[in-house]
């Protein structure tokens, strides 16, 4: 068995009174990628979103590479260097150039020299086919060039996790090919642990190697994506996948 | 000989005594904005903070110098401290504390208004790739709030620069206040000074703050587009 790098255990949500997430329990290994699906509203982001420390959860634990997490400002700010996200808004910094975007954290966060940070980003950035843009505002790039570029982003700091939240949700349909197959490539060359919100299915069951269904906050599978995707356990699963086809 | 009485801005020293006076109102007014735009950056920044009562804090000390008139201000703090706490400052330094003061108040409003209109996701990313919150500032939030911060902050020191005309009241040598000692020392020998001189420190004042205001325009303008 690969690693355990993340496992969460009873996690629960609450907004003011209203309870998102009920009991999460799930962990995911080293290499792994796991689909986290669901209807609109399930509490998918809300989720991956406790995974860094952008929302809090109410009780629960986290463990990331077997320790336990104290969610302290300084413990999410240290752990959010080795979990990269990237999310469905292209958001880049719009007052910085597509280097500066890369080198921001590097540099700022990891304390790496200038001339290091420049390396690293300039190839991730051959990778994604933008070497060129280096010197680019976000402005003058398109959805899709946004959206590998905040990928790399992540990427420049050597993460250990990369979460997706929807990535290619307001792309056009155009675009939404290349990112895909920049987060294929990264699980297949780099064994990057993933875990990805998406709608597109046909990507989910080629990409996962298991799937957490969510519904109303409640984990209502948490299956291998082979069978997930052609025999799931729960008829709400079976429902989903019926609507997501046309 | 003088039909047109203009000669009282020129007899003896009086024209360089206006300069003079000038530029006490002018390094005196960069000053206190150069201390307020600072401190106001930082109170904008924490009043952007979760905590309430640094929060609630700041906004007094916001309300406070809006609500109380800046002529007050300046008597308090020129005649009344000194007497309650025993120190003394010369008027020139009573008056840069006090505008800094104000203008840090005004402008923390400023501050506080373009950090919130910047995307949120701006800021989450920010702390996705780990950036602490004074570095999300630093380097992302600030650079995109001083573009739509701009034009009210040269609204504000155009406003500075004209309620420097309340300095002679605590008896700051500024332009105003030499012109008015100009006016009563020649008030035999020219009657009409009072004309000259307040038309020549209106030109001043026109100067001063006309590009501002004309900038501030460009600026709305610009980011309306
Ligand atoms: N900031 C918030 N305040 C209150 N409720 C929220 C907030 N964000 C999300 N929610 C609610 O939490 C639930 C889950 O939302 P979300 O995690 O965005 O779902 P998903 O990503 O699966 O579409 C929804 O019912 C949503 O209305
Ligand atoms: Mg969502």
């Amino acid at each position: 068995m690969a690693k355990e790098i993340l496992r969460v255990e009873k996690l629960n949500k609450f907004y003011a009174k209203q309870q998102i997430l009920y009991d999460v329990d799930f962990s995911i290994a080293q290499g792994e990628v796991l689909a986290l699906l669901g209807p609109s509203g399930s509490g998918k982001s809300t989720l991956i979103r406790c995974l860094n420390g952008l929302e809090e959860f109410s009780t629960g634990d986290l463990f990331f590479d077997g320790q336990k997490m104290v969610p302290t400002e300084k413990n999410w700010q240290q752990i959010r260097q080795k979990i990269g996200m990237v999310f469905q808004s292209y958001d880049l910094f719009s007052n910085l150039t597509v280097l500066e975007n890369i080198v921001l954290g590097p540099i700022k966060v990891q304390k790496k020299s200038r001339s290091q940070a420049v390396q690293i980003a300039t190839r991730l950035l051959k990778r994604v086919g933008l070497a060129d843009y280096l010197q680019t505002y976000p402005r003058q790039l398109s959805g899709g060039q946004k959206q590998r570029i905040a990928i790399v982003r992540a990427l420049a700091l050597h993460p250990e996790v990369m979460l997706f939240d929807e990535v290619t949700a307001s792309l056009d349909p155009e675009m939404v090919r290349g990112v895909l197959e920049i987060i294929k490539e990264l699980s297949e060359k780099d064994n990057m642990t993933m875990i990805i919100v998406t709608h597109e299915m046909n990507f989910a069951e080629q990409i996962a190697d298991r799937v957490l269904f969510l519904e109303d906050g409640h984990i209502l599978e948490n299956t291998p994506s082979k069978q997930f995707f052609v025999n799931s356990q729960t008829e709400r699963a079976r429902e989903f996948l019926e609507s997501m086809k046309f | 000989m003088d039909h047109l009485g203009t000669s009282v801005l020129f007899a003896g020293n009086n024209f360089s005594r206006l300069l003079g006076g000038l530029w006490t109102t002018i390094w005196i007014a960069l000053l206190a904005l150069l201390i307020g735009l600072i401190l106001g950056t930082f109170l904008g920044m924490m009043r952007t903070f979760k905590n309430r009562p640094v929060r609630l804090i700041l906004r007094l000390y916001l309300e406070f110098f809006r609500i109380v008139p800046t002529v007050v201000l300046l008597f308090l703090a020129y005649y009344i401290l000194p007497r309650q706490l025993n120190i003394n400052l010369p008027a020139e330094q009573v008056a840069v504390l006090t505008f800094a003061l104000w203008v840090a108040a005004e402008f923390s409003d400023i501050v506080r208004g373009a950090l919130i209109s910047v995307p949120k996701h701006q800021r989450e990313s920010g702390l996705a790739i780990g950036l602490t919150h004074w570095q999300l500032f630093r380097y992302v939030l600030l650079p995109q709030a001083l573009t739509l911060e701009l034009p009210a902050t040269i609204n504000l020191a155009t406003r500075v620069v004209k309620t420097t005309s309340l300095l002679m009241l605590i008896s700051v040598m500024d332009v105003i206040n030499i012109g008015q000692q100009i006016i009563e020392a020649n008030g035999q020998s020219h009657p009409n000074g009072i004309f000259w001189v307040y038309g020549l420190i209106f030109f001043f004042y026109f100067i001063v703050d006309y590009p501002l205001s004309l900038l501030a325009k460009k600026l709305n303008a610009a980011n309306q587009h």
